[in-house]
């Protein structure tokens, strides 16, 4: 009997730290879902003399794709996101986040381009506007122009096939 | 005179160290002082638990800016932390408001305290339960000890009266 509290509590704190290791303390979630997908106006990466706005495709499913050829967990998730652009379901459109222009024009050339558009944010503005604060981060855009889903870090095969893919064929 | 000015250009040396910290001009001393409390009192999101004041990380550099911008152009302190909680949330403020998803935080250690102390009071009260029947116990055997000192005197009494 004089064992049942300490062991209740005990059990109490297992299940709590457990609750808590599990949990990514990495990932904060957004407060942009459900609103609408922040404004931009940025030069594309390949002609910068050409903008690109997120009003672009209003009326279109897409998805921005945060990458920076700096970012390492980034080559891993590209040939995700290749695999995905290959399916053909929805355009890309690649941010690429803080980077020399050259340095992301290399990167692409090097690992393929899976990006429709891919937009230069030099300054970053346009991240801080998205929230961005760990690359790569994607989120997914409805034709209604309302951020419908995010996904922080790299996107692994298993992200693509049991969030990202149902997220899209939900808005299709 | 010479490990004086060898001292001196030793530090001189190190200045271009000094060059990364970063210097602003501010339009008066409450915009400087509303920037100081702000960037106190906003987190960095890369290297968590640190605010944006103490983190080296890219990101709080550029949101340090921003709020050093924003004031800069006359905006108040709130419109900074609106500004931020709008893009990332309520995890940015090391004082997050009280809201359905915060309510333990600010609840929590309050509840906790609470129980602590219903728990000790439960246990005094116990003890106390526990020492009342001894303070009987003792009130008993103080009255037959005296009732046996009285039989004792009889005893006495009896004893002393030899005939």
């Amino acid at each position: 009997m004089r064992f049942v509290l300490p062991l209740g509590v005990f059990g109490l704190l297992v299940v709590l730290l457990g609750f808590g290791l599990t949990q990514d303390p990495k990932k904060v979630p957004s407060p942009l879902i459900g609103k609408p997908a922040p404004a931009f106006d940025l030069p594309l990466l390949h002609n910068q003399q050409v903008n690109f706005s997120p009003d672009d495709y209003k009326g279109k499913v897409w998805i921005l794709n945060v990458w920076a050829s700096w970012c390492v967990s980034c080559r891993a998730e590209h040939k995700v996101i290749t695999k995905l652009a290959n399916m053909k379901l929805v355009e890309i459109v690649g941010l690429n986040y803080k980077d020399e222009p050259q340095d992301g024009t290399r990167w692409l050339q090097q690992f393929g381009d899976p990006y429709a558009h891919s937009v230069l944010d030099y300054e970053g503005r346009a991240g801080i506007d998205w929230g961005v604060y760990g690359v790569p981060e994607t989120f997914l855009i409805g034709k209604d122009g309302l951020i419908k889903y995010k996904h922080i870090g790299p996107v692994t095969d298993q992200a693509l096939k049991e969030e990202v893919l149902p997220a899209i064929k939900a808005l299709l | 005179m010479k490990l004086l000015l060898s001292i001196i250009v030793f530090f001189s040396l190190l200045s271009p160290l000094h060059a990364a910290i970063e210097t602003h001009d501010f339009k008066d001393a409450q915009t400087e002082k509303d920037y100081k409390a702000l960037i106190d009192e906003l987190r960095c999101l890369v290297c968590q638990n640190q605010n944006l004041a103490g983190s080296d990380a890219p990101l709080a550099k550029d949101l340090r800016d921003q709020a050093y911008n924003m004031l800069q152009q006359g905006k108040s302190r709130d419109e900074v932390v609106e500004y931020m909680v709008n893009r990332y949330g309520n995890f940015v403020l090391y004082r997050p408001p009280l809201e359905s998803d915060t309510i333990l935080l600010w609840v929590g250690p309050f509840a906790l305290l609470l129980i602590v102390l219903i728990v000790v009071m439960v246990r005094i009260k116990r003890t106390r339960s526990v020492e009342a029947p001894e303070k009987q116990g003792l009130e008993n055997a103080k009255h037959l000890l005296e009732d046996d000192a009285n039989t004792m005197d009889e005893t006495s009494d009896n004893t002393g009266e030899v005939k």
